[in-house]
């Protein structure tokens, strides 16, 4: 065999664009985001922007309310998103995806209509722009997000192990905490991160369906970029990068749930 | 100290321990061997308008290795999961030890189930997969509150250890499922199951995913472990020789019906019908005529036989195994004279075809005649098998939908309908070599997928099954595949009409 000549589109090749991609769209504003968290109003290096962040009361009340508001909405959603998973998968049901599809299908109308229906429906029926209103909204609209991992992780899950649990003595309430919940962690977690993060940084569902009082950082960042005076970007990355720290955070936990839960690849060696 | 050994010394030990504790002796009336310990009376299953389990009998009785044997589709594997309790049945109803037990739901049933692939849980390691029944168990002990206490963490932890010690696995309760090999997945598996102590052990094809020599080896030791532990076990496979092999009873079931229940030895011998024997081993199966009493004909040859009690010129099935037929040289001596077509050398013998009276006999001997040579093949009376055919002809209802047009089985057939009137509900019969099935099934008059296909001596019986969950026997000279999709065409002119009359029919069944 004589050597072949080097190929022009290696495989590797195929990947330039979205290194590009990702180097234009993820890596430079990253940088853009450290670089204004770090330079002081005279243009110089500082940690002054950081020390604003835990120090002033405000950001940090702001911080702590989208930390509650958003595990109480995880929480909430997580709580009723199980049971219709559970329900969806179950057999009778398995057979029409259909139904499944029904609970994705909001998810394809625009998200601020979706925001204003619902806004409208609630007030039809008293509940005005609220804390409560704004937990609803956050439950609604990430509903799917929820749903749709924990539906999958159960329709998948092998029936056997199940009725190994039943044949060995257990209730079908045993079942279910035993063997059914534990195999379906990995499902949730991704549930809860697919939820979770998104709702640290959104405040468009809080800003229409909040009160004046429940307000999140998201909005506070927001509304410190859009102030045309200069120096509150270097304060607006300064948060922006503490939230980035914190979702990083919350990703790390799930993943090691998620580890220690399925450790060895499914069916291992034969 | 021979694995065999360890696990003995480990059981006689263990009947010493346990002894003397009456938490643990049987509730019900003492164990007698030999009595049935499960009664399966008129089991039918449903699925979706396809019957799997027709009608179904069996009684099994206390500590014997029962084998349910058939190919996939026959239902063992549904019969073993109504016992688990995985499935009800559609109608009929399952004793253990005397109690009816189709209501009583699979956790609170004296069964344990080693399945197919294994279903080890993997968020638990080995010690606790084994553990989780025990965890959940109850015992007897009067001096507890309500005369039921769990067991403590003590005995679990002696019950798991000599379990796994039992199934060869003594060091590894620490370890993840995950990390075993199949081999060891299906022996913690067993584990799991046998320290349940239940009073009858279900296995679901549990050897089919491993390899042939972890497979064989699993064989033998299974059936020492039911020797040890004295329990029933009930096992399912598609695997003739694995069957054989183990099992005190072996069950052949095809179409959700019982096709023989015997020993081993009784059923490779003595098959009852021609699926069992050419499902059990390489048989020759060819269509005969019973002249009289002992003497049969086939080929054009009449020969002896040792069977009788057939009525004069029935027409039989006559299976001949092929280490049966004795193979010389030259021309003279046999029965049938031929030529040898192949010859292939299977370990211990050779395996030859020989093409005589244009039939092709498969035949194993120890000398190889190559292919090409003229031989002679004799078949002593003693090894001729006479088996009544099951069904001579198809027999259908329909009814009369038009002038020379009768309506059954979901198709609309051309049959000559003199002497009966449009309306007319009708039996049709059709002999088997009325039948032609066609590639593609448009061209057929219905549509139907084959369920078997035996080779009769100079012709293939193929039996189709119809989408309305009818059976249509077929003689031809072509091999059809299992499982294709095929379709159904009749030859009008052999077709035989009758009046169908449902007062008639009625005093007839009675």
């Amino acid at each position: 065999m004589t050597k072949r000549k080097a190929t022009v589109f290696r495989p590797t090749a195929f990947s330039f664009p979205y290194l590009a991609v990702t180097l234009i769209f993820v890596i430079v504003p990253l940088i853009l985001v450290l670089v204004y968290a770090f330079r002081g109003e005279d243009g110089g290096f500082t940690f002054d922007n950081f020390r604003q962040v835990f120090t002033e009361p405000e950001t940090l009340r702001q911080l702590g309310q989208t930390v509650g508001i958003a595990a109480l909405s995880t929480l909430i959603c997580l709580l009723i998103a199980y049971p219709v998973a559970y329900i969806l998968a179950s057999n009778p049901f398995n057979k029409m995806a259909i139904l499944a599809l029904l609970f994705v299908i909001p998810m394809w109308i625009n998200f601020m209509l979706r925001i204003f229906a619902l806004q409208s429906l609630l007030s039809m029926i008293g509940i005005g722009k609220s804390y409560t209103a704004a937990v609803i909204g956050m439950v609604y609209d990430f509903f799917p997000y929820m749903l749709l991992p924990i539906y999958t992780v159960l329709a998948n899950m092998d029936k056997s192990y199940v009725e190994a649990s039943r044949d060995l003595g257990a209730t079908p309430v045993q079942t279910f905490f035993k063997v059914t919940l534990p195999l379906s962690i990995p499902g949730v977690v991704s549930g809860i991160s697919m939820m979770f993060m998104p709702i640290f940084s959104s405040y468009a569902i809080t800003k229409m369906m909040g009160d004046m009082n429940t307000t999140v950082i998201g909005a506070k960042i927001a509304s410190l970029f859009e102030n045309q005076n200069y120096g509150s970007y270097g304060y607006g990355s300064a948060i922006s990068f503490v939230l980035l720290v914190l979702v990083l955070v919350v990703m790390l936990i799930g993943n090691a749930i998620v580890r220690r839960t399925e450790k060895a690849p499914k069916g291992g060696k034969a | 100290m021979s694995f065999f050994d360890k696990i003995r010394s480990i059981f006689i030990k263990d009947k010493k321990d346990t002894a003397p504790a009456p938490a643990e002796a049987p509730v019900s009336a003492p164990a007698k061997k030999g009595e049935n310990i499960i009664e399966i009376k008129g089991i039918t299953k449903v699925f979706d308008g396809v019957t799997v389990l027709d009608n179904l009998s069996l009684g099994i009785k206390r500590g014997q290795f029962v084998t349910l044997l058939g190919p996939s589709g026959c239902g063992k594997t549904t019969l073993l999961r109504l016992i688990a309790g995985f499935e009800t049945p559609t109608e009929g109803e399952i004793f253990i030890e005397g109690v009816p037990i189709t209501s009583i739901p699979p956790y609170k049933r004296p069964v344990n189930t080693v399945f197919q692939k294994y279903a080890l849980f993997p968020h638990l390691n080995v010690f606790k997969n084994v553990a989780f029944g025990l965890k959940l168990k109850k015992v007897k002990d009067p001096t507890a509150k309500g005369g039921e206490r769990k067991y403590t963490k003590e005995e679990i932890e002696e019950k798991v250890n000599r379990a796994l010690k039992l199934v060869g696995l003594e060091d590894y309760g620490h370890r993840d499922v995950n990390s075993l090999s199949g081999g060891q997945q299906q022996r913690v598996a067993i584990a799991r199951a046998i320290v349940c102590e239940p009073k009858v052990l279900l296995l679901d094809e549990p050897l089919g995913a491993l390899d042939l020599k972890m497979r064989k080896e699993m064989q033998i030791e299974l059936k020492k472990m039911h020797e040890d532990l004295g329990i029933t076990f009930i096992f399912v496979t598609h695997d003739q020789e694995e069957a054989l092999t183990m099992s005190d009873v072996v069950v052949v079931l095809n179409d959700g019906m019982i096709q023989q229940i015997d020993r081993p030895k009784k059923i490779y011998d003595e098959p009852k019908n021609a699926f069992v024997a050419d499902f059990i081993g390489e048989s020759n199966i060819l269509s005969g005529v019973m002249e009289k009493d002992y003497v049969i004909s086939f080929l054009g040859k009449s020969l002896p036989c040792v069977d009788k009690g057939f009525e004069r010129n029935e027409k039989v099935d006559v299976v001949i195994r092929p280490e049966d037929i004795k193979i010389s040289g030259g021309k003279e001596g046999g029965h049938f004279d031929g030529v040898v077509l192949t010859s292939v050398f299977k370990g211990t013998y050779y395996e030859m075809i020989v093409l005589a009276s244009d039939y092709e006999f498969t035949v194993q001997s120890q000398t190889e005649y190559r292919p090409g040579t003229e031989v002679s093949l004799e078949i002593v009376p003693d090894s001729i098998h006479i088996m009544k055919k099951i069904l001579t002809i198809n027999k259908h209802l329909g009814s009369v939908t038009g002038e020379n047009a009768v309506t059954f089985c979901g198709g609309e057939f051309e049959i000559p309908t003199e002497g009966f009137e449009v309306g007319d509900e009708v039996i049709v019969y059709v002999p088997f070599d009325a039948v032609e099935l066609t590639d593609d099934e448009k061209d057929g008059v219905i549509g139907a997928a084959v369920t078997q296909s035996l080779y009769k001596g100079t012709y293939y019986q193929v039996q189709v099954y119809t989408d309305t969950d009818e059976d249509f026997y077929i003689d031809t000279s072509d091999e059809w595949d299992m499982d294709d999709r095929v379709g159904v065409k009749i030859d009008g002119s052999k077709v035989r009409l009758e009046k169908y009359d449902p007062d008639a029919a009625e005093e007839a069944k009675e």
